[in-house]
């Protein structure tokens, strides 16, 4: 008997259970809420989430996801649909924008950059480095501390024989790709033995895995190099170096450097923001820096999907750029902004503009 | 009653009929899992195994710029990584079983047991950030230096010293491995029959004879023990990536760094675009399949040889 009631009444439970879900359920589609998934990019992930939670305040009808799954599978995603907007580091390439199913737009949201940072005992201040010295340590080819070029830009009396180990990302990442792209810029010797790319085969030197990693590393061993993202360094308080740039300064990686750098590349910058900044002109220009983007379909099929899509990009390259420096990120210079705004504008859902 | 249904069971009981297929449905679907991953990952590797076809086994460049993969550097780091573990760890494994079997006092065999079991569960992201900050930093210092003095005669143990490569590699996987193997080794030793050690104990041998003889009746699961090891070792990701310098190179000096094909996967699956790029990777999965699997028959045949000839000696003593 009291088996029996007790299933009764467990199965009531389940009911109630079940009947409030679903009114749950349709309470939240009376709200009209619109929800869209986003998906790529790591670098820029601290931002993005940060930039979702302020936006779900102002607007609690919209529910954005992002989800940092890499820029490759960014890209792959948003290329299969099955995201609402896509994230990379680095732009798309010809081919990838070919196989797309449809026409990508590409809006930059913030700047990042990449700091050579150094295990050194004995150097009273930061390193200094011309880009065809570092690009031959990266090759090998300058292999001891002492070497004459780096004693060139270093009056530093402690620079010794030792050997230079050189430590690299070992799984592919943006960070790579802009550090290789960068070295591809200023050695033809490394343009031709290595290019540029998220994942090189390295011709010395051992890998981290990550940021954390090419920093423990460093840290652990002596007399080592190797690169990290700006915002990793800052917040560690790693040892950087100057870096000589196209203008012929040595300038100290900095936020505003960045910034610098994409304003001096504005005149350059192609129609479609497609663009890499490293080896920029300018004076104060941080040589070693580029965009991250969000991707988005052109023509978009969802006109309310699009719509909440379209205010949220526009709200993140105006409202959201503030948000940037507190992590570390260089907001967009002014000019830039404007192209971007110009991009989203050119979003449309069924032949209509959507702004 | 069907006849199928006596057939399945013999008993004729609907309970059993209906246990047996459940039971043969569990078994079949390993297979089929199996089967299916096999069949995936050959299928998304054709664009590679129709390009690179053989020599994708015994190229040794990987390059994603130009669109050239090898998976040799990757097989000997796997393989070398996981053997120097196995050297390590199976020794190291023995010892700690055989004592807390046998020769710990009862205060110690309990938390010691206990610890080792905690071991065996710690995530190996834990190994390899401890590897990098501690583990490397001892082996830069202590151990490669005092390799390189005496033994450095050896091809292996030259080169510079940076503590970030195979051998740092291998000793982290010797250190993931040891609580597993010892954990099932004790766990194996205690179940061989206590009159098996009263018997030899009684004929007057000592505790190593007796020792000697237990761990014969124990051999074959012993040996279950050492490839679950050399299973883990082989299939270690996070914690081996931190450690051994991630550079697809053959060297035959233990100090330089190496790459094993369960980190490259882990850390270029993410971010690989090109078609012939993934293609390879998965095809760098299909080979640590096979690879794992080759090992595995290896040891379960060397470990069938090896238990008839010890189960003889033992019985001979």
């Amino acid at each position: 008997m009291s088996f029996s009631k007790r299933i009764t009444r467990t199965k009531s439970i389940v009911f109630s259970a079940m009947m409030a879900l679903t009114l749950a359920a349709c309470n939240g589609g009376t709200r009209n809420e619109v929800r869209l998934q986003g998906a790529g990019a790591t670098f820029p992930n601290p931002l993005y989430q940060k930039w979702l939670s302020e936006y779900g305040k102002l607007n609690p009808n919209v529910k954005i996801d992002y989800q940092s799954i890499g820029s490759g599978g960014g890209i792959k995603q948003i290329q299969a649909r099955t995201v609402d907007f896509g994230a990379s580091d680095a732009p798309m390439t010809d081919t990838e924008l070919k196989t797309s199913p449809g026409e990508l737009v590409h809006i930059p949201t913030v700047l990042g950059a990449v700091v050579i940072t150094y295990n050194l005992q004995g150097v009273s201040k930061p390193l200094r480095f011309s880009p065809d010295v570092i690009a031959d340590i990266f090759l090998g080819k300058i292999t001891k501390w002492n070497d004459p070029r780096i004693k060139a830009d270093n009056a530093e009396p402690t620079l010794t024989a030792a050997d230079i180990a050189v430590v690299h990302r070992a799984e592919s990442s943006g960070t790579s790709f802009v550090f290789t792209d960068y070295l591809a810029k200023v050695s033809t010797d490394w343009k031709q033995k290595v290019g540029a790319d998220k994942a090189p085969q390295w011709p010395v030197g051992q890998g981290g895995k990550g940021n954390e990693g090419v920093t423990g590393q460093i840290k652990q061993q002596p007399n080592t190099i190797g690169y990290v993202e700006l915002a990793y360094a800052v917040q560690n308080k790693l040892p950087v170096a100057l870096i000589k740039n196209a203008s012929g300064n040595f300038v100290e990686p900095s936020i505003e450097a960045v910034t610098a750098a994409a304003a001096a590349s504005a005149a350059t910058t192609p129609e479609d923001l497609r663009v890499s900044i490293t080896d920029a002109a300018g004076a104060t220009a941080y040589p070693i820096s580029s965009y991250t983007y969000i991707l988005a379909y052109k023509a978009q099929i969802d006109a309310v999907k699009g719509k909440t899509l379209v205010d949220f990009l526009w709200w993140g390259i105006h409202d959201g750029e503030k948000f940037a420096k507190d992590l570390q990120y260089a907001p967009l210079p002014d000019e830039i902004v404007k192209r971007a705004e110009a991009k989203i504008n050119s979003i449309t859902a069924s032949g209509k503009p959507l702004r | 009653m069907s006849d199928w249904r006596r057939r399945l069971s013999p008993t004729g009981n609907a309970g059993d009929a209906v246990f047996r297929a459940l039971m043969f449905g569990a078994a079949l679907l390993l297979l089929l899992i199996v089967g299916a991953m096999i069949l995936a990952l050959a299928s998304h590797s054709t664009l590679s195994i129709r390009k690179f076809g053989f020599g994708f086994l015994t190229g040794r460049e990987w390059n994603p710029v130009k669109g050239q993969f090898g998976a040799l550097a990757f097989i000997y780091g796997t393989v070398a990584s996981s053997l120097i573990a196995l050297l390590i760890s199976v020794p190291l494994s023995l010892g700690i079983a055989i004592f807390l079997v046998a020769q710990a006092p009862h205060f110690l065999a309990r938390p010691l047991t206990f610890l080792v079991a905690v071991l065996a569960a710690l995530p190996s992201v834990v190994y390899g950030v401890w590897g990098i900050f501690v583990l490397a930093a001892f082996l830069r210092v202590h151990v490669e230096p005092f390799l390189a003095r005496w033994f450095g005669w050896l091809p292996l143990f030259q080169g510079p010293i940076t503590g970030i490569g195979l051998l740092t590699g291998g000793v982290i996987l010797a250190i993931m491995v040891t609580p597993i193997i010892s954990a099932v080794v004790r766990d194996v030793l205690s179940a061989v029959p206590n009159t098996q050690r009263e018997a030899a104990l009684a004929l007057g041998a000592t505790k190593w004879e007796t020792t000697r003889v237990v761990l014969a009746n124990g051999a074959p699961g012993i040996a279950g023990a050492v490839i679950l090891g050399l299973g883990r070792a082989i299939g270690e990701t996070m914690a081996v990536t931190m450690v051994i310098g991630n550079r697809p190179e053959i060297s035959a000096s233990l100090f330089q760094p190496s790459y094993t094909l369960a980190s490259v996967i882990a850390n270029e699956f993410t971010e690989a675009t090109a078609d012939i790029y993934l293609s390879s990777l998965v095809e760098l999965g299909l080979i640590l399949f096979l690879v794992t699997f080759v090992v595995n028959a290896i040891a379960r045949l060397m470990v069938w040889r090896v238990t008839r000839g010890t189960v003889g000696v033992g019985m001979t003593a």
